[in-house]
């Protein structure tokens, strides 16, 4: 899947973009290598889309390079392109043409057989049916799958998706996600921006989480997964007594009491190693205050990337460097 | 890399699916028609227009009485309708991220729309000048034309200059689409260009009628709008004809040198 030169599908060293005094982009390295499905993560304002800008040749970075398969848009134009597809924001097309017109035109404008590619397009994102009708009255959904089926055409060996699932309902989130694994599977490699960590969960191998502009976490997704953490959680017959037991109990820490809900009763929660549970069952229950219900509680991603993009400075290797932390 | 015909084609085909399109070919038709109906309907004719005092006399004589009555703002704004919008509009409904992320240059798709708008200005002169010939032989005949040195031409002859007449009107034309492309490019704003482009065609015309900026008449983009009366003297004048031709393009090229650097270089953040 790379080409000829060995050049990975996506190599961006040092990516600024600022628009006035606004720094949208503060100095992105990404590397992104042949078969990856590649979460690029953050908040609304992160810089996610203008970073995907860059790549396409759409913007001039203020600084730093982006290259595609070892090309660079801004020198090469269109042909850094090759085998690259792929769009920002919400895919546009022209409202007074049909959709089908509309990936005629595009195909005209790829060349390369891709002419040759429309009505397999349509297929795959289920908008054969509505081929004929002009784009001007298609729903946002529409609009986004038309997207994608343009860049099939380009029939591309990277594919580019800045928020694909945005605004979709949730069969056509499922549908998208279905078509991005399957498309991966088929050996394209994908770079797609999130705002929402359980898609990049479900769909990406690496991830990198950007806040403000800049990259605060890079790695695989499992590494990410397993400095998440976790706490358990404790319900007994007599919590007063069983908070006693639990803070002279050795090999737990971090004890807390959990005020109950409409949902959920009040409960405590604490930190231990596995190995120390059984013997803190037998203590409550010598204590007289057996559990009710004593379960661990993995913190979930979404809680790491809370963490990350939300605390108060940047992220500075606050975290333990068990995975490959960016110098930021 | 799709040759530069595919993609020039493409920008003809949206044209021809775009309402504002026929906007300004319904006004080119509509015009000479209007014109001619009214020939027939009122007595008299336009007495303090060049060619005026004749369009009873041949139908020959109805095309120039058009082009003189079109350059005041009617061509300027069909010119700039198309030329305007051409890339304005793709900045502003976000479709110049679309189809600049495909295989093909910026540079051919701003030669492509260049191109696309010129040939637009020039279908709609072409059909005001047919249709306004057509009509006019229908209400006054297909008759000896008489030139502005008052000399009379065959009637074929007639024909002939008023041809080359309508090629000569282009070349300003193409100034007004030059300007106009521009402002597409620089604006974001396919009003703003449209308005814009019509507003400097205008305020030509009015500096030569300024105390003092006389002088500047022959350079002007918009007196080339005369230029093609050169044919309908005898002998013909073809100085006026020289001059908007290297005048023209004094206007033109600068305007599409910095309409093509801008869109090539710029940053593409609309859509
Ligand atoms: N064309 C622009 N002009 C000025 N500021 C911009 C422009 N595009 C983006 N920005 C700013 O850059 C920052 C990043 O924007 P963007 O890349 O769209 O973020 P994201 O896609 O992650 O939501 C935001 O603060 C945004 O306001
Ligand atoms: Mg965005």
């Amino acid at each position: 899947m790379t080409d000829a030169s060995g050049a990975p599908p996506i190599h961006a060293r040092g990516l600024v973009k600022e628009y006035g005094d606004v720094t949208a982009v503060a100095g992105v390295d990404l590397t992104v290598e042949a078969g990856d499905v590649y979460g690029y993560l953050g908040p609304n304002g992160a810089g996610k889309t203008t970073v995907l800008r860059m790549l396409l040749g759409l913007i001039r970075p203020t600084a730093g390079t982006a290259r595609l398969f070892g090309r660079d848009p801004l020198l090469e134009g269109a042909r850094a392109l090759q085998g690259v597809a792929g769009f920002v924001e919400a895919p546009r097309f022209y409202p007074y043409m049909s959709g089908r017109r509309n990936l005629e035109l595009l195909a005209a404008l790829d060349g390369d057989g891709a002419a040759g590619r429309i009505d397999e397009a349509l297929d795959i994102v289920e908008m054969t049916a509505r081929q004929g009708h002009k784009v001007g009255g298609y729903s946002h959904g529409m609009r986004q799958r038309l997207g994608v089926a343009a860049a099939l055409l380009r029939d591309p060996r990277l594919l580019l998706l800045d928020e694909p699932a945005t605004g979709l309902d949730p069969a056509g989130m499922r549908d998208m996600r279905a078509l991005v694994a399957r498309l991966s599977s088929e050996g394209t490699t994908v770079l797609l921006s999130s705002h929402l960590m359980p898609e990049v969960e479900e769909l990406c191998n690496r991830v990198a989480i950007v806040r403000t502009g800049r990259i605060v976490y890079e790695g695989d997704v499992e590494s990410l997964r397993a400095r998440a953490g976790g706490h358990w959680r404790l319900r007994t017959t007599d919590d007063v007594r069983a908070q006693q037991v639990l803070r002279e109990q050795r090999g737990v820490s971090a004890v807390a009491g959990v005020p109950g809900t409409a949902s959920a009763p009040s409960s405590l929660r604490f930190e231990a190693d596995e190995a120390a549970i059984a013997a803190l069952s037998i203590a409550l229950v010598d204590a007289g205050a057996p559990p009710v219900e004593l379960s661990p509680v993995r913190a979930t991603l979404e809680d790491v990337f809370f963490t990350l993009t939300e605390d108060e400075p940047a992220v500075d290797g606050g975290l333990p460097a068990t995975a490959d932390p960016v110098p930021a | 890399m799709p040759r530069l015909r595919t993609v020039y084609a493409w920008e003809l085909r949206k044209l021809l699916a775009q309402k504002r399109t026929f906007l300004g070919l319904g006004i080119a038709v509509l015009v000479p028609v209007v014109f001619a109906v009214a020939l027939l309907v009122q007595q008299g004719q336009p007495e303090d227009v060049a060619f005026g005092r004749y369009v009873r006399q041949s139908g020959l004589a109805i095309p120039p009485v058009l082009l003189i009555f079109g350059s005041i703002w009617l061509f300027p704004l069909i010119a700039a309708l198309v030329a305007g919008d051409i890339v304005a509009a793709e900045d502003n409904n976000g479709t110049l991220k679309t189809i600049l992320t495909r295989s093909t240059d910026r540079s051919r798709i701003f030669v492509a729309k260049a191109l696309a708008a010129s040939t637009y200005a020039a279908v709609a002169l072409a059909l005001m000048g047919a249709v306004a010939l057509v009509a006019g032989v229908a209400v006054s005949g297909f008759n000896p034309l008489v030139t502005l040195s008052g000399t009379t031409v065959s009637a074929s002859k007639g024909l002939e200059l008023i041809a080359f007449s309508l090629l000569v009107y282009m070349m300003p034309l193409l100034g007004i689409v030059a300007i106009a492309l521009l402002l597409s490019v620089l604006t974001h704003n396919s009003a703003a260009a449209v308005v814009g482009a019509l507003m400097i065609s205008l305020i030509l015309q009015l500096v030569t009628i300024l105390p003092g900026l006389g002088a500047l008449q022959p350079y002007l983009l918009t007196t080339q709008f005369n230029a093609w009366q050169g044919f309908l003297r005898t002998p013909i004048d073809y100085a006026p004809v020289v001059r908007a031709a290297w005048v023209c393009a004094l206007y033109a090229v600068p305007c599409v040198a910095v309409a093509f650097t801008s869109f090539v270089r710029r940053d593409v953040t609309g859509g």
